[in-house]
Protein backbone atom coordinates (compact mmCIF):
# COMPACT_ATOMS: atom_id res chain seq x y z
CA UNK A 1 0.00 0.00 0.00
CA UNK A 2 1.20 3.54 -0.70
CA UNK A 3 2.40 5.68 2.19
CA UNK A 4 0.94 9.13 2.82
CA UNK A 5 3.25 11.76 4.28
CA UNK A 6 1.38 14.80 5.46
CA UNK A 7 0.83 17.12 8.40
CA UNK A 8 -2.42 17.11 10.34
CA UNK A 9 -3.05 19.89 12.84
CA UNK A 10 0.67 20.61 13.04
CA UNK A 11 1.79 17.01 13.55
CA UNK A 12 3.75 15.05 10.95
CA UNK A 13 1.90 11.91 9.92
CA UNK A 14 3.14 8.94 7.93
CA UNK A 15 0.58 6.24 7.23
CA UNK A 16 -0.04 3.41 4.81
CA UNK A 17 -3.39 3.88 3.11
CA UNK A 18 -5.40 2.43 0.27
CA UNK A 19 -5.56 4.71 -2.80
CA UNK A 20 -9.37 4.73 -2.57
CA UNK A 21 -9.28 6.35 0.89
CA UNK A 22 -10.95 9.75 0.86
CA UNK A 23 -9.37 12.53 2.89
CA UNK A 24 -12.39 12.64 5.21
CA UNK A 25 -12.15 8.89 5.87
CA UNK A 26 -8.43 9.20 6.58
CA UNK A 27 -9.10 11.99 9.09
CA UNK A 28 -12.03 10.32 10.83
CA UNK A 29 -11.11 6.62 10.71
CA UNK A 30 -7.34 6.85 10.33
CA UNK A 31 -6.64 9.73 12.70
CA UNK A 32 -9.69 9.55 14.97
CA UNK A 33 -10.54 13.18 14.21
CA UNK A 34 -14.29 12.81 14.09
CA UNK A 35 -15.02 16.54 14.31
CA UNK A 36 -15.03 16.60 10.51
CA UNK A 37 -18.41 15.23 9.45
CA UNK A 38 -19.72 13.32 6.46
CA UNK A 39 -23.11 14.69 5.51
CA UNK A 40 -24.03 14.10 1.90
CA UNK A 41 -20.79 12.48 0.70
CA UNK A 42 -21.48 14.12 -2.69
CA UNK A 43 -19.71 17.49 -2.21
CA UNK A 44 -22.93 19.44 -1.73
CA UNK A 45 -23.36 19.96 2.02
CA UNK A 46 -19.95 21.16 3.26
CA UNK A 47 -20.04 19.31 6.61
CA UNK A 48 -16.63 17.85 5.68
CA UNK A 49 -14.82 21.15 5.02
CA UNK A 50 -11.21 21.22 6.25
CA UNK A 51 -8.26 23.40 5.29
CA UNK A 52 -5.55 22.01 3.01
CA UNK A 53 -2.57 24.34 2.73
CA UNK A 54 -4.73 27.14 4.09
CA UNK A 55 -7.68 26.83 1.72
CA UNK A 56 -11.09 25.31 2.43
CA UNK A 57 -11.85 22.06 0.62
CA UNK A 58 -14.53 19.41 0.77
CA UNK A 59 -12.65 16.46 2.19
CA UNK A 60 -15.22 13.97 0.84
CA UNK A 61 -14.15 14.94 -2.67
CA UNK A 62 -10.41 14.58 -2.30
CA UNK A 63 -8.29 11.46 -2.08
CA UNK A 64 -6.14 11.31 1.03
CA UNK A 65 -3.14 10.69 -1.26
CA UNK A 66 -3.76 14.08 -2.89
CA UNK A 67 -2.78 15.60 0.45
CA UNK A 68 0.79 14.27 0.13
CA UNK A 69 3.13 16.92 1.54
CA UNK A 70 0.22 19.18 2.50
CA UNK A 71 -0.68 20.88 5.73
CA UNK A 72 -4.17 19.87 6.87
CA UNK A 73 -6.12 21.69 9.55
CA UNK A 74 -9.36 20.36 11.04
CA UNK A 75 -11.90 21.77 13.48
CA UNK A 76 -10.03 20.08 16.36
CA UNK A 77 -7.11 22.47 15.88
CA UNK A 78 -9.03 25.76 16.17
CA UNK A 79 -9.32 26.04 19.96
CA UNK A 80 -6.23 26.97 22.00
CA UNK A 81 -4.31 24.37 24.01
CA UNK A 82 -6.13 25.55 27.14
CA UNK A 83 -9.48 24.94 25.50
CA UNK A 84 -10.18 28.58 24.71
CA UNK A 85 -12.46 28.56 21.69
CA UNK A 86 -11.48 30.29 18.45
CA UNK A 87 -13.27 33.66 18.00
CA UNK A 88 -15.46 32.17 15.26
CA UNK A 89 -16.44 29.28 17.55
CA UNK A 90 -17.22 31.76 20.33
CA UNK A 91 -19.36 33.82 17.98
CA UNK A 92 -21.31 30.73 16.85
CA UNK A 93 -21.98 29.91 20.51
CA UNK A 94 -23.00 33.46 21.40
CA UNK A 95 -25.38 33.87 18.46
CA UNK A 96 -26.96 30.39 18.64
CA UNK A 97 -25.67 29.77 15.14
CA UNK A 98 -26.30 26.06 15.49
CA UNK A 99 -28.99 23.72 16.65
CA UNK A 100 -28.13 20.08 16.05
CA UNK A 101 -24.52 21.02 15.29
CA UNK A 102 -23.97 18.58 12.45
CA UNK A 103 -23.05 21.23 9.88
CA UNK A 104 -21.12 23.33 12.40
CA UNK A 105 -17.56 22.03 11.90
CA UNK A 106 -17.83 22.69 8.16
CA UNK A 107 -19.58 26.03 8.68
CA UNK A 108 -16.85 27.16 11.05
CA UNK A 109 -13.95 25.99 8.88
CA UNK A 110 -15.58 27.70 5.88
CA UNK A 111 -16.13 30.88 7.92
CA UNK A 112 -12.53 30.95 9.14
CA UNK A 113 -11.30 30.63 5.53
CA UNK A 114 -13.75 33.33 4.43
CA UNK A 115 -12.54 35.74 7.12
CA UNK A 116 -8.88 35.12 6.38
CA UNK A 117 -9.49 36.08 2.72
CA UNK A 118 -11.88 38.92 3.54
CA UNK A 119 -11.62 40.14 7.17
CA UNK A 120 -14.66 42.46 6.97
CA UNK A 121 -17.21 40.79 4.70
CA UNK A 122 -20.68 42.22 4.07
CA UNK A 123 -23.70 40.03 4.92
CA UNK A 124 -24.08 39.32 1.19
CA UNK A 125 -20.43 38.29 0.93
CA UNK A 126 -20.88 35.98 3.92
CA UNK A 127 -23.90 34.32 2.33
CA UNK A 128 -22.02 33.96 -0.94
CA UNK A 129 -18.95 32.64 0.88
CA UNK A 130 -20.98 30.01 2.71
CA UNK A 131 -23.00 28.84 -0.28
CA UNK A 132 -21.17 25.51 -0.23
CA UNK A 133 -22.41 24.76 3.29
CA UNK A 134 -25.92 23.61 4.09
CA UNK A 135 -27.66 23.86 7.49
CA UNK A 136 -31.04 22.17 7.87
CA UNK A 137 -31.93 23.30 11.42
CA UNK A 138 -31.60 26.95 12.14
CA UNK A 139 -31.55 28.65 8.81
CA UNK A 140 -28.72 30.98 8.13
CA UNK A 141 -29.46 34.31 9.81
CA UNK A 142 -27.68 33.54 13.07
CA UNK A 143 -24.74 32.03 11.20
CA UNK A 144 -24.38 35.27 9.23
CA UNK A 145 -24.66 37.24 12.49
CA UNK A 146 -21.96 35.08 14.09
CA UNK A 147 -19.54 35.63 11.22
CA UNK A 148 -20.29 39.37 11.26
CA UNK A 149 -19.60 39.44 14.99
CA UNK A 150 -16.40 37.40 14.64
CA UNK A 151 -15.22 39.99 12.11
CA UNK A 152 -15.82 42.74 14.68
CA UNK A 153 -18.67 44.33 12.75
CA UNK A 154 -21.51 43.98 15.23
CA UNK A 155 -20.16 46.12 18.04
CA UNK A 156 -21.00 45.44 21.70
CA UNK B 1 -14.85 3.32 -5.40
CA UNK B 2 -13.34 0.39 -7.23
CA UNK B 3 -9.64 -0.13 -6.47
CA UNK B 4 -7.07 1.65 -8.63
CA UNK B 5 -3.34 2.38 -8.67
CA UNK B 6 -2.46 5.96 -7.74
CA UNK B 7 0.43 7.62 -9.54
CA UNK B 8 1.81 11.13 -9.14
CA UNK B 9 4.30 11.93 -11.91
CA UNK B 10 6.39 15.11 -11.73
CA UNK B 11 6.73 15.75 -15.48
CA UNK B 12 4.49 15.73 -18.54
CA UNK B 13 6.60 12.97 -20.10
CA UNK B 14 6.22 10.76 -17.07
CA UNK B 15 2.48 11.41 -16.99
CA UNK B 16 2.14 10.33 -20.62
CA UNK B 17 4.32 7.25 -20.03
CA UNK B 18 2.26 6.24 -17.01
CA UNK B 19 -0.95 6.70 -18.98
CA UNK B 20 0.26 4.63 -21.91
CA UNK B 21 1.59 1.76 -19.83
CA UNK B 22 -1.64 1.39 -17.83
CA UNK B 23 -4.65 -0.73 -18.83
CA UNK B 24 -7.25 1.97 -18.52
CA UNK B 25 -5.83 5.13 -17.00
CA UNK B 26 -7.48 8.38 -16.09
CA UNK B 27 -5.84 11.76 -15.43
CA UNK B 28 -6.81 13.44 -12.17
CA UNK B 29 -6.84 17.25 -12.14
CA UNK B 30 -8.88 18.82 -9.31
CA UNK B 31 -11.11 15.77 -9.01
CA UNK B 32 -14.33 17.70 -8.45
CA UNK B 33 -16.07 15.70 -11.19
CA UNK B 34 -13.92 12.58 -11.51
CA UNK B 35 -14.02 11.63 -7.82
CA UNK B 36 -17.83 11.87 -7.50
CA UNK B 37 -18.14 9.80 -10.68
CA UNK B 38 -15.73 7.18 -9.28
CA UNK B 39 -17.57 7.17 -5.96
CA UNK B 40 -20.78 6.36 -7.83
CA UNK B 41 -18.87 3.56 -9.60
CA UNK B 42 -19.67 5.11 -12.96
CA UNK B 43 -15.93 5.10 -13.72
CA UNK B 44 -13.41 2.41 -12.81
CA UNK B 45 -9.98 3.42 -14.06
CA UNK B 46 -7.14 0.94 -13.45
CA UNK B 47 -4.77 3.84 -12.75
CA UNK B 48 -5.40 7.38 -11.54
CA UNK B 49 -2.62 9.72 -12.64
CA UNK B 50 -2.58 12.81 -10.45
CA UNK B 51 -1.28 15.89 -12.29
CA UNK B 52 -0.78 17.95 -9.13
CA UNK B 53 3.02 17.75 -9.07
CA UNK B 54 3.65 18.87 -12.66
CA UNK B 55 4.82 22.46 -12.26
CA UNK B 56 4.36 23.56 -15.87
CA UNK B 57 0.61 22.98 -15.66
CA UNK B 58 0.15 25.65 -12.99
CA UNK B 59 -0.08 29.43 -12.94
CA UNK B 60 -0.78 32.07 -15.56
CA UNK B 61 1.05 34.75 -17.54
CA UNK B 62 -0.19 37.95 -19.13
CA UNK B 63 1.58 39.15 -22.27
CA UNK B 64 0.76 42.22 -24.31
CA UNK B 65 -2.11 40.67 -26.25
CA UNK B 66 -2.61 37.28 -24.57
CA UNK B 67 -3.47 35.66 -21.29
CA UNK B 68 -2.14 32.16 -20.84
CA UNK B 69 -3.54 30.00 -18.03
CA UNK B 70 -2.05 26.63 -17.00
CA UNK B 71 -4.42 23.66 -17.07
CA UNK B 72 -4.08 22.95 -13.33
CA UNK B 73 -4.91 26.51 -12.30
CA UNK B 74 -7.88 26.50 -9.93
CA UNK B 75 -11.12 28.38 -10.50
CA UNK B 76 -10.38 30.31 -7.29
CA UNK B 77 -7.12 31.66 -8.72
CA UNK B 78 -8.80 32.71 -11.99
CA UNK B 79 -11.60 34.37 -10.01
CA UNK B 80 -9.30 36.24 -7.63
CA UNK B 81 -6.14 37.15 -9.54
CA UNK B 82 -6.13 40.92 -10.08
CA UNK B 83 -4.21 40.63 -13.40
CA UNK B 84 -6.83 38.26 -14.85
CA UNK B 85 -9.67 40.42 -13.56
CA UNK B 86 -8.23 43.48 -15.25
CA UNK B 87 -7.45 41.90 -18.64
CA UNK B 88 -10.50 39.59 -19.07
CA UNK B 89 -13.09 40.59 -16.45
CA UNK B 90 -15.76 38.27 -17.87
CA UNK B 91 -13.49 35.23 -17.47
CA UNK B 92 -12.66 36.12 -13.90
CA UNK B 93 -16.35 36.64 -13.11
CA UNK B 94 -17.22 33.30 -14.74
CA UNK B 95 -14.67 31.40 -12.64
CA UNK B 96 -16.22 32.92 -9.50
CA UNK B 97 -19.64 31.49 -10.40
CA UNK B 98 -18.52 27.85 -10.67
CA UNK B 99 -19.76 25.58 -7.87
CA UNK B 100 -19.01 27.00 -4.43
CA UNK B 101 -15.84 28.40 -2.81
CA UNK B 102 -14.55 24.99 -1.69
CA UNK B 103 -15.12 23.43 -5.10
CA UNK B 104 -13.40 26.42 -6.74
CA UNK B 105 -10.34 25.85 -4.56
CA UNK B 106 -9.87 22.38 -6.08
CA UNK B 107 -11.50 22.45 -9.54
CA UNK B 108 -9.29 23.38 -12.49
CA UNK B 109 -9.59 24.96 -15.94
CA UNK B 110 -8.02 21.96 -17.67
CA UNK B 111 -10.20 19.46 -15.84
CA UNK B 112 -13.35 21.38 -16.66
CA UNK B 113 -12.71 21.70 -20.39
CA UNK B 114 -11.41 18.13 -20.81
CA UNK B 115 -14.63 16.89 -19.21
CA UNK B 116 -16.83 19.12 -21.43
CA UNK B 117 -19.95 18.86 -19.33
CA UNK B 118 -22.79 20.36 -21.41
CA UNK B 119 -23.66 22.69 -18.51
CA UNK B 120 -20.09 23.68 -17.58
CA UNK B 121 -19.20 27.37 -17.66
CA UNK B 122 -15.68 27.51 -19.11
CA UNK B 123 -16.58 26.16 -22.59
CA UNK B 124 -18.70 29.30 -23.20
CA UNK B 125 -15.74 31.53 -22.36
CA UNK B 126 -13.24 29.61 -24.49
CA UNK B 127 -15.52 29.61 -27.54
CA UNK B 128 -16.61 33.24 -27.20
CA UNK B 129 -13.06 34.46 -26.57
CA UNK B 130 -11.60 32.44 -29.48
CA UNK B 131 -9.15 30.73 -27.12
CA UNK B 132 -6.53 28.19 -28.18
CA UNK B 133 -5.97 25.00 -26.20
CA UNK B 134 -2.31 23.97 -26.05
CA UNK B 135 -1.81 20.26 -25.40
CA UNK B 136 1.32 18.17 -24.99
CA UNK B 137 1.39 17.72 -28.80
CA UNK B 138 -0.56 20.46 -30.63
CA UNK B 139 -2.73 23.56 -30.54
CA UNK B 140 -6.48 23.26 -30.92
CA UNK B 141 -8.85 26.19 -31.49
CA UNK B 142 -11.74 26.24 -29.02
CA UNK B 143 -14.14 26.06 -31.96
CA UNK B 144 -12.68 22.62 -32.83
CA UNK B 145 -12.08 21.42 -29.28
CA UNK B 146 -15.60 20.95 -27.88
CA UNK B 147 -17.11 18.16 -29.97
CA UNK B 148 -20.21 16.70 -28.35
CA UNK B 149 -21.68 15.73 -24.99
CA UNK B 150 -18.63 15.05 -22.76
CA UNK B 151 -16.48 14.70 -25.91
CA UNK B 152 -13.54 16.81 -26.97
CA UNK B 153 -10.91 16.69 -29.70
CA UNK B 154 -8.39 15.29 -27.19
CA UNK B 155 -6.89 11.90 -27.95
CA UNK B 156 -7.07 9.31 -25.16
CA UNK B 157 -3.72 10.11 -23.58
CA UNK B 158 -3.51 13.76 -24.65
CA UNK B 159 -3.07 16.36 -21.91
CA UNK B 160 -4.21 19.97 -21.85
CA UNK B 161 -1.16 22.03 -20.86
CA UNK B 162 -2.53 25.57 -21.02
CA UNK B 163 -5.19 27.75 -22.61
CA UNK B 164 -4.32 30.98 -24.38
CA UNK B 165 -6.88 33.76 -24.62
CA UNK B 166 -6.49 36.76 -26.94
CA UNK B 167 -7.29 39.84 -24.85
CA UNK B 168 -10.80 40.99 -25.76
CA UNK B 169 -11.99 44.58 -25.94
CA UNK B 170 -15.06 43.59 -23.92
CA UNK B 171 -16.19 40.51 -22.01
CA UNK B 172 -18.95 39.39 -19.66
CA UNK B 173 -20.67 36.19 -18.58
CA UNK B 174 -24.21 35.84 -17.28
CA UNK B 175 -25.45 32.55 -15.98
CA UNK B 176 -28.78 31.30 -14.76
CA UNK B 177 -27.61 28.65 -12.32
CA UNK B 178 -29.53 25.59 -11.34
CA UNK B 179 -30.10 26.41 -7.66
CA UNK B 180 -29.12 22.93 -6.47
CA UNK B 181 -26.13 22.00 -8.63
CA UNK B 182 -25.04 25.54 -9.61
CA UNK B 183 -24.36 24.26 -13.10
CA UNK B 184 -25.67 26.55 -15.81
CA UNK B 185 -29.30 26.02 -16.82
CA UNK B 186 -28.12 28.47 -19.45
CA UNK B 187 -25.04 30.69 -19.50
CA UNK B 188 -24.10 33.25 -22.15
CA UNK B 189 -20.62 34.69 -22.62
CA UNK B 190 -20.47 37.91 -24.64
CA UNK B 191 -17.22 39.36 -25.94
CA UNK B 192 -15.71 41.69 -28.48
CA UNK B 193 -12.55 40.09 -29.86
CA UNK B 194 -10.49 41.84 -32.55
CA UNK B 195 -13.43 44.18 -33.08
CA UNK B 196 -15.96 41.38 -33.69
CA UNK B 197 -18.91 40.48 -31.46
CA UNK B 198 -18.85 36.88 -30.25
CA UNK B 199 -21.54 35.16 -28.16
CA UNK B 200 -21.48 31.58 -26.90
CA UNK B 201 -24.12 29.71 -24.91
CA UNK B 202 -23.69 26.76 -22.56
CA UNK B 203 -26.20 24.56 -20.74
CA UNK B 204 -28.73 24.72 -23.56
CA UNK B 205 -27.59 21.93 -25.89
CA UNK B 206 -25.42 18.84 -25.67
CA UNK B 207 -22.40 21.07 -26.31
CA UNK B 208 -21.48 24.75 -26.23
CA UNK B 209 -22.49 26.76 -29.34
CA UNK B 210 -22.26 30.26 -30.78
CA UNK B 211 -25.21 32.60 -31.32
CA UNK B 212 -24.32 33.64 -34.86
CA UNK B 213 -27.44 35.64 -35.69
CA UNK B 214 -27.15 37.71 -32.55
CA UNK B 215 -23.45 38.26 -33.26
CA UNK B 216 -24.31 39.69 -36.68
CA UNK B 217 -26.79 42.09 -35.16
CA UNK B 218 -24.20 43.16 -32.60
CA UNK B 219 -21.40 43.62 -35.13
CA UNK B 220 -23.10 46.79 -36.35
CA UNK B 221 -23.88 48.04 -32.89
CA UNK B 222 -22.63 46.24 -29.76
CA UNK B 223 -25.59 47.25 -27.66
CA UNK B 224 -28.29 45.11 -26.04
CA UNK B 225 -30.86 47.18 -27.94
CA UNK B 226 -29.54 45.64 -31.17
CA UNK B 227 -30.85 42.27 -29.95
CA UNK B 228 -34.45 43.48 -29.68
CA UNK B 229 -36.71 41.15 -31.61
CA UNK B 230 -34.04 38.44 -31.85
CA UNK B 231 -35.25 35.14 -30.52
CA UNK B 232 -33.79 31.69 -30.76
CA UNK B 233 -35.78 28.66 -31.89
CA UNK B 234 -36.33 26.06 -29.19
CA UNK B 235 -35.61 23.29 -31.67
CA UNK B 236 -32.74 21.09 -30.58
CA UNK B 237 -32.38 22.69 -27.16
CA UNK B 238 -32.07 20.58 -24.02
CA UNK B 239 -35.22 19.39 -22.27
CA UNK B 240 -34.84 18.01 -18.76
CA UNK B 241 -36.54 18.02 -15.35
CA UNK B 242 -35.30 21.57 -14.76
CA UNK B 243 -36.49 23.37 -17.87
CA UNK B 244 -38.24 22.98 -21.22
CA UNK B 245 -36.55 23.80 -24.51
CA UNK B 246 -38.80 26.86 -24.88
CA UNK B 247 -37.74 28.14 -21.46
CA UNK B 248 -34.08 27.70 -22.33
CA UNK B 249 -34.59 29.51 -25.66
CA UNK B 250 -36.17 32.38 -23.76
CA UNK B 251 -33.31 32.41 -21.22
CA UNK B 252 -30.73 32.63 -23.99
CA UNK B 253 -32.35 35.81 -25.30
CA UNK B 254 -32.57 37.38 -21.85
CA UNK B 255 -29.07 36.38 -20.79
CA UNK B 256 -27.54 37.48 -24.11
CA UNK B 257 -28.96 40.98 -23.62
CA UNK B 258 -27.76 41.07 -20.01
CA UNK B 259 -24.31 39.80 -20.99
CA UNK B 260 -23.96 42.51 -23.64
CA UNK B 261 -25.08 45.10 -21.10
CA UNK B 262 -22.54 43.80 -18.61
CA UNK B 263 -19.79 43.76 -21.23
CA UNK B 264 -20.63 47.42 -21.83
CA UNK B 265 -20.18 48.10 -18.11
CA UNK B 266 -23.88 48.05 -17.19
CA UNK B 267 -24.79 45.58 -14.44
CA UNK B 268 -22.73 42.77 -12.96
CA UNK B 269 -21.22 39.95 -14.96
CA UNK B 270 -17.75 41.23 -15.56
Amino acid sequence: MPVLNTRVNGKTVQKEIKPTTLLVAFLRDGMGLTGTHVGCDTSQCGACVVHVDGVAVKSCTMLALQAEGADIQTIEDLAGDDGTLHPVQQAFQKHHALQCGFCTPGMIMASVALLSANPRPSPAQIRHGLEGNICRCTGYQNIVNAVLDASGQLGG
Amino acid sequence: MYPFLYQRPTSLDDALKSFRSADDACYLAGGQTLLPVMKQRLAMPSDVIDLASIGELRGFTVAQDRLSIGAMTSHAVVAQAAEIKSCIPGLSHLAGTIGDPHVRNRGTLGGSIANNDPAADYPAALVALDAVIHTDRREIAAADFFKELFETALEGDELVVRVEFPLPQKSAYIKFPNPASRYAMVGVFAAVVSGAARLAATGARSCVFRLHQMEQALDKNFDAAALAGHSLSAEGLTVDMHASAEYRAHLIGVLARRAVDAANGRGSGS
